[in-house]
Formats: C-alpha cells, structure tokens, sequence
C-alpha cells in the first residue's frame, strides 16, 4: 500500500548523538547548503543541484536517525549509509565533516590533488564514507550485503541506501529490488531522491520511470512518499520504515534538484556544473 | 593411467571444510550452484549460502556489502559470466575498495565445450589481471584447486580462481605445497623453458618428456598465480635458458603470455612463443575436440618449442634419455 505521511512532527525515541530538533536540523541543513556551494565552487568542479536535492534526508539520517559515533567511524553496531548517488557526495562529506568526521576546514579541499575526498566517494580514504560510488546502480547491492550480515550476526542495526531517480534506469537497481524483497530485509530502507532530472533533462523525457511508487510495490517492497525537504515527513518516514517488518521499505523523496538557490532549482544545467566564484556569491547571499 | 579428477567438486568440498573453521564464511551463487558445486556447502550451512538468482551484477554487490561487514565471502558462476557480465562491478565494488571477495569461477576456457562461444570464458584473465587488486589464480588440477581455495580464504582481498568444468589430469599428490604468487618447476631443463597454466600444465608436461627424446631439454614452469606474477622465475627462466614458451587457454592477448612477456621484454629478453586461442572465438564441440583444433595440446606445445629454436636459430643440447 502507497502511504502519503501527513505532515506532523513525532517524538521520535532514538539514541542519535545529536537529537537535533526539526527547526534546528533545517538550521543545518542551511549551513550544510553553504558548505556544498562553497566546496563545489572552490574545486571548480562537481554536482551541486543533486547534492542540494539530497541535503535534507541525509541531514535527518546523521542527526536525527542513525545510531553513529562520529570518533569510530567502524563502530560494529551503527546505522549505515549508503551514498549509492556518488556524486551527491560533496552533501555527505558537508555532513560528515559537521558531525566531526573529520574537520569542516578539510571540505574545501574536494577534489583536489592528495585530498581525502574524492571527486565521488571512497570508502578507504574518508572517515564515515562507507561505500565506493559512482558508476551508478550499484549502492542498493552494497546495502543488501550490510543488511544481510546484520540479519546474519543478529545485529539490530539499519542500513539506509540513498538512491537518485536516475539510478532506477539502471538494471541492476531492480535485481537488487527484487532480492532485497526475496531475502525479506526489513533491516533495509532506501530512500530515492526523486528530483525528476538527470543529467540530459526531465527523467520523464529521457527514460521515464514512472510509475514508481507501483513498481517498486510489484517488486515487494513497502512504499512511502514524502516531500524530501520537509522534515516532519521525512522523520516520521524514516520511523515507519523502520517499524515495517517482513519486507524492506523504499520512501519516495520529492525534492526539487538545486533545492535552495533560486537559480539552481529545477535547472539542469547546474546537474554537474560548478556556480563561478559571481553564482556562489548569489547563492550563499540567498541561503543567509 | 592418467587419473582425473573434477576441480570444481574440490572446490565445493573444500568450501565445507572452511566454513566448519569459520563461521564467518559466506557463499553466494547466481543459480548456478548445482554446477559449481557450491550446493555442497548450502546443504551443509543452508543459512549461510545465499542463490542472487540470474543477478550477477547484483550478487557482486551484495558480495562486497558482506565483506565491508567483516565476511569472508565466496561468490560463484560460471566464468564467462563471472567476469565479463559483472565487470563495473568487481571494479567499483570490489577491486577499488579492496575488500575480501572471493570469486571462484568454473567452467573457464574452451573446454566448456558443446554450449559454444556465449560459454567459452577466454576473456576472463585479461579482465581480472587489469584489476589492481585482484589475485588470479588458475590451478593446475583438483589438489592444487583445494589449496588456493585455503589460501585465498586465508588471505585478505580480492581473489578470483578460475576452474574447469571437465575432470583434469591430476599432477599432485595430496600434500602438495602451494604459495599464492610462487611457481612451480614441475622439471629443470636447459634449452626452453614452457610456462603454463591450468589445463595446459599436464600438456606441457607430456611435450617436455618427448622432446626429451629429441635432445631438447625443457624447463615446465606451473604459474598458478597470474597476479601477482612470480617475476623472479621467469627472469630465472630467461636467464637459464635459450627461448620461452607460454601455453594457456585463453585469448592471445592480456593473459598469461601478455604478463610474462612484460617481465622477459623488461628484464630479460629471450625469444618467446605462445600456445593460446590467438585472437578468435572458439565453436561448439566435445573439450578434447575443440583443444584439438586450437592447437592446445602436447603437439601444440611441441611445436611452438620447435619452432622458437629454428626461428632463433639457437643451438641445444640435452643428451637424448
């Protein structure tokens, strides 16, 4: 059954180190917005519409949802993300940075020669990353084994596979699809940043993957749809999807690509290319 | 009498043995297990061995998501599909991360046989040597097949062993001493020295003891190991003797003879010849049938020999036995 969430904060019981309330994690989801646009600036390169697109659920996971510890990153018992759109990755590294992976000062070496963060993720090279990406459609398969070694050891810990849309063109995203349902992960929830563009233009005109909320039932999973920016529905998304047992859960995150730079929203051009030093000036002036 | 014996039932029974010493090893098959043989270990530890289904692609990420969880994973196809359907894969997920991934691929090469050219896995070791990471391995017979299964468990990072599906003479007795990435000299000899590789290893064995007759001594050099290639043998080899011969099954290039030619070229340079599949793609027929016709035999390997030392021109001197 689709579930659209209504839109109500609700007290979350967890044991995330930062507990941040709603008004204070869109406080630093801004800050967080900041950081991308500076870091991708800066190297001169990189994806900012769906790093900004991401930015909100990948807030709420770090401080809000997951069980981590920024000091052991390879603590046994934390909640995993999966980063399967590697090139959201100057969102996660904003993130991390900000939950003390590493410092905040290191984010504006991205993409520089001898840097610790990578172009797309490397999971050997930064504190927190857990997965190499970047050749699409692959994250989902990761997460399965993660899921499948915490059902294996009776470890009760979540593992969280972010996805873009443009990764459900991929085949592989559907056989993962198909044995995340086989193997019954309940442990397992992905999260699709659902900004309707990809590289070349709308989704809908390139390869249109709708209906997906359908398909991704017909492959046996639990949908919810939200709007991937408003936190409430997010949080209270994330608690059901971690109550829904006997099959894994996806929630369909609607969220505009570029989301909080006026100029940058629902505009393609800015899929993975860099503001100039004039554009970055402009966004963070409209992110204050 | 030759006695043969399957390579991959000895994988399957060796996955047994391994997964009653450690809990924490996993197989995974991509609905092929009843001709891997891993079916054996999934009856032994059902909840430890999991079917991808016709989802290799899939299966290699799942593999590399149990590994960054602290397993040590066995994954298993058929060659062909092993490398060249999942190859993005080994390489992002896998290769990159270096993370603890076995792939044990049966049915290699040509003597696959009578499925035809979409089988015959002849790419495979180009593929996985390009890989930084990736130890390559192809045993020699069944008892060798056990030992590099040990020790690719045994050690951290990505493996791929490639194994057959017809039974292989065997050339070891029980016992056999195996070191990842050092050779074997199953014979000395002074004139040529014949590097081979899995199948072709007893071939190469069968033409060095007829040129013997000939007066033609022939040094037989099992390079199990593909990667890391054990460099010191075949600058010995080069150093020792007149001229090289590589034999294996697989396409010409990026394989066996590719590497060892790198290292000869670099450290050593000696005429070479090669034994291998050239540059085409082989047809439906029985095993014994298609080696035959590509000249993947003693003959063969007799031949190449031959001719290295008319082409060069090079002088021996083995007394004939």
């Amino acid at each position: 059954m689709s579930n659209h969430i209504k839109v109500a904060s609700q007290d979350i019981t967890g044991t995330n180190v930062f507990d941040l309330t709603v008004p204070e994690l869109m406080e630093m989801a801004k800050k967080l917005r900041c950081h991308i646009i500076t870091m991708i600036a800066t190297a001169g390169s990189g994806h900012p519409g769906g790093s900004l697109s991401a930015v909100d659920i990948i807030t709420a996971l770090y401080f809000k949802i997951m069980h981590h510890d920024p000091h052991n990153p390879r603590w046994k018992d934390r909640d995993r993300f999966i980063l399967s759109k590697g090139h959201a990755a100057p969102a996660l590294y904003a993130v991390l940075a900000e939950s003390g992976y590493f410092p905040v000062e290191e984010l504006t070496t991205l993409r520089k020669l001898d840097s610790r963060l990578q172009g797309h993720t490397d999971r050997n090279l930064t504190p927190g990353v857990e997965m190499s990406a970047g050749s699409l459609g692959q994250g989902l398969s990761f997460g399965i084994g993660i899921a499948l070694a915490a059902k294996l050891d009776h470890h009760d810990y979540q593992t969280y596979v972010l996805l873009s849309d443009g990764e459900c063109e991929e085949g592989q995203t559907w056989e993962a699809a198909l044995s995340a349902a086989q193997f019954k992960l309940d442990n397992l929830t992905a999260v699709i940043d659902r900004n309707q563009l990809q590289l070349s233009g709308w989704t809908r005109n390139i390869m249109n993957i709708e209906p997906v909320n359908e398909k991704w039932q017909a492959f046996g999973w639990h949908t919810i749809e939200i709007d991937g920016h408003n936190f409430d529905q997010i949080l209270t998304a994330f608690e059901e999807a971690k109550t829904t047992k006997g099959k894994p859960t996806v929630i369909i995150a609607h969220t505009i690509k570029g989301k909080g730079v006026s100029f940058m929203e629902n505009n393609v051009e800015f899929h993975g290319k860099a503001p100039t030093l004039e554009e970055a000036k402009r966004a963070l002036k409209e992110l204050e | 009498m030759t006695v043969e014996a399957s390579t991959r039932e000895a994988y399957g029974r060796t996955l047994i043995e391994l997964g009653k010493q450690n809990k924490d090893i996993i197989v995974l098959d991509a609905d092929l297990s009843l001709s891997t043989m891993t079916y054996l270990f999934a009856q032994e530890f059902p909840e430890r061995f999991f079917d991808c289904g016709l989802e290799e692609q899939n299966m290699i990420g799942i593999a590399a998501g149990l590994a960054a969880s602290g397993k040590t994973v066995f994954a298993s196809s058929f060659a062909v599909f092993a490398s060249c359907r999942c190859f993005d894969q080994l390489r992002m997920c896998i290769s990159q991360p270096k993370l603890n991934v076995k792939i044990v691929a049966t049915h290699g090469g040509i003597t696959v046989g009578e499925d035809g050219t979409s089988h015959h896995a002849i790419e495979d070791l180009s593929l996985y040597c390009s890989l930084p990471s990736f130890t390559v391995i192809v045993p020699a017979d069944a008892i060798e097949t056990t030992e590099a299964v040990k020790a690719a468990a045994a050690t951290y990072g990505p493996f791929y062993i490639r194994l057959s599906r017809p039974k292989t003479p065997l050339i070891y007795r029980k016992g056999h001493h195996f070191t990842v990435g050092k050779s074997i000299t199953m014979k000395q000899g002074k004139d040529v020295a014949i590097i081979a590789m899995g199948i072709m290893v007893a071939k190469a064995l069968q033409a060095a003891k007829v040129l013997a007759n000939q007066g033609i001594g022939c040094r037989v050099i099992n390079m199990h190991t593909l990667n890391p290639l054990d460099e010191e043998a075949i600058i010995k080899a080069a150093s020792e003797t007149k001229a090289i011969v590589v034999a294996e099954e697989h396409l010409a290039h990026g394989g066996l003879g590719s590497r060892v030619a790198q290292i000869v070229a670099r450290e050593k340079p000696v005429p070479m010849s090669f034994v291998n599949l050239k540059d085409r793609y082989s047809l439906s027929g029985k095993p014994g049938e298609l080696l035959q016709r590509s000249g993947l035999t003693a003959e063969g390997i007799e031949e190449a020999v031959k001719q290295v030392i008319q082409k060069n021109k090079l002088s021996f001197c083995e007394m004939p036995s």
